[in-house]
């Protein structure tokens, strides 16, 4: 599916990123962290502390929400209208891909332009698909609204995934001079923690919340002063938003205690292996490995699979990743997709075959990126081809 | 807003009415269409014969053509309609999916047009 795409490029973009500058030499790191196994442990303990207080799971969801409000750099939620204008945008009677490219539209303000390269379609197309979403709202009598509870929770999904969607785009902008549009990331968090509000049971929100913060932690390390593109493993991680981190873990531990695991509780366990790392050596691999093994039931798609490679890459060898992103090449849709190229240029320069990697960034060039990720990659072709010149692919 | 209601049953109405498979549809459809009488938002309903009954009807260069059968041959026939009247199409959609078609067939919602006289 097409939001998976770009949904899961972020992901991509961190573990490729990660493993660019410190290829670990040492095999796996010394103090694998487990989340899920780690929180198993706890789970019985938890159930039995929670007995003594006998908390409902309501009050206690509402004091926790209370409690990690006012943590970080968040404005307020978005009021009613809002929320029920992404409700509208995503009705059911809506295709699906249509529902994200409406969202990104009509709530966070994207040009045709902008939607377009989020769904790697033509801007005349996803400008069609626009007006034939718009007609059909007006002409069937899709209302603005927030659905009543008794439907609230099976219209939750498409939700979920524009809102993942908007933040992601926001975290690492597809076209555009800046790398980080914080006006998007800032909207994706705020409708998500409205979503949580409204829905404090549900375990994907709050793991989606989770997955936001525990991301969005990381954005004031992410670009240097002059706007370059800093990798995972090159960031001051004392620049990383401590309060959002531990607000992000405190989501994604009491989510998964529900015992009904979903793709953003998983996203949120991965990233969490990053934030929890103290040094960029320290990332559990493995675990991310498996996490994205996890994912793979829920999400069986070529991208996840393609994240999946780079983890087990940082475990057992470029070589291994490379097998595994070779065999997603000839996949249609990862053809038009820059990471896949970023990601397997990176593996081929670590294996030392600098011409087929310089060929592989050069792949990537065709594509739209940020100027940040476009100077990144000329960067690597010139390291790897002094005498090339680096802009023309 | 008016929507019809356009019921697709591939098996088809169930034909003797001694039957209890009769009986039984005849019984879903009276309760469906009860509650949306009561409610308030049912228009207009009912059943279709089978497409062999359908006569289609054509007038091109001034010659009316006739010709037996449904226009276009799809393997799924409408089996009946409803006309309702509802606040949007959440409701519509509620409404809908409390017919037996939806069940052992399925529903299309179709918005009706309200025409604007031309000025």
């Amino acid at each position: 599916m097409v939001g998976d795409l770009a949904t899961a490029e972020d992901a991509v973009q961190e573990a490729f990123l990660a493993a660019v500058e410190q290829w670990p030499t040492q095999g796996a790191p010394a103090n694998p962290r487990s989340w899920l196994i780690g929180v198993a442990r706890h789970k019985a303990l938890d159930a039995i502390r929670r007995e003594a207080r006998r908390d409902t799971k309501e009050t206690a969801a509402q004091r926790d929400w209370a409690a990690a409000r006012p943590a970080g750099p968040i404005g307020p939620v978005p009021d009613d209208d809002v929320l029920g204008l992404v409700f509208m945008c995503c009705h059911p009677a809506l295709e699906v891909s249509v529902r994200v490219a409406l969202t990104l539209r009509s709530v966070c303000g994207l040009s045709a332009a902008e939607v377009a390269a989020v769904f790697l379609v033509p801007e005349a197309t996803m400008a069609k698909r626009l007006t034939r979403a718009k007609r059909k709202i007006r002409d069937a009598g899709i209302r603005l609204r927030v659905p009543p509870p008794d439907s609230l929770t099976e219209r939750l999904d498409a939700v979920l995934r524009v809102v993942f969607l908007v933040f992601t785009e926001g975290h690492k902008a597809s076209t555009g001079s800046t790398l980080v549009r914080e006006s998007l990331c800032d909207t994706g968090v705020e409708l998500a923690r409205a979503l949580l509000a409204l829905l404090p049971d549900e375990p994907e929100v709050a793991g989606l919340v989770a997955l936001l913060l525990l991301t969005d932690a990381r954005r004031a390390a992410r670009v240097d002063p002059a706007g370059n593109l800093v990798l995972l493993a090159d960031q001051d991680r004392g620049l990383w938003n401590r309060d959002l981190i531990r607000e992000g873990e405190h989501l994604l531990e009491g989510a998964l205690r529900a015992g009904r695991p979903g793709p953003y509780q998983l996203h949120a366990a991965i990233a969490a292996c990053h934030s929890t790392a103290p040094y960029a050596g320290d990332t559990d691999w493995r675990q991310i490995a498996l996490l994205y093994a996890e994912l793979l039931r829920h999400e069986p798609t070529p991208v996840i699979e393609a994240n999946r490679a780079i983890a087990v890459a940082m475990v057992d060898g470029p070589a291994a990743g490379l097998a595994i992103l070779d065999r997603l090449s000839d996949h249609p849709q990862l053809g038009h997709w820059p990471q896949l190229h970023i990601a397997r240029a990176d593996l081929l320069r670590r294996l030392g075959r600098a011409d087929e990697a310089v060929d592989a960034y050069r792949a990537a060039l065709r594509f739209e990126l940020s100027a940040a990720e476009r100077a990144f990659i000329r960067r690597r072709i010139v390291q790897l081809s002094p005498n090339a010149d680096a802009g023309r692919p | 807003m008016k929507y019809l209601f356009l019921l697709y049953s591939p098996g088809g109405a169930p034909k003797d009415p001694t039957s209890v498979e009769y009986a039984e549809t005849f019984a879903a459809f009276a309760e469906a269409e009860a509650a949306m009488e009561k409610a308030g938002v049912m228009l207009d309903c009912a059943p279709l014969q089978p497409v062999s009954a359908a006569s289609t009807v054509r007038v091109r260069d001034g010659r009316t053509m006739v010709t037996d059968g449904p226009a276009a041959e799809i393997k799924e026939q409408v089996g009946g309609y409803l006309v309702v009247e509802c606040a949007d199409l959440d409701e519509a959609l509620r409404w809908a999916a409390t017919l037996p078609s939806a069940r052992d067939g399925w529903v299309e919602v179709r918005p009706v047009f309200s025409v604007v006289p031309p000025s």
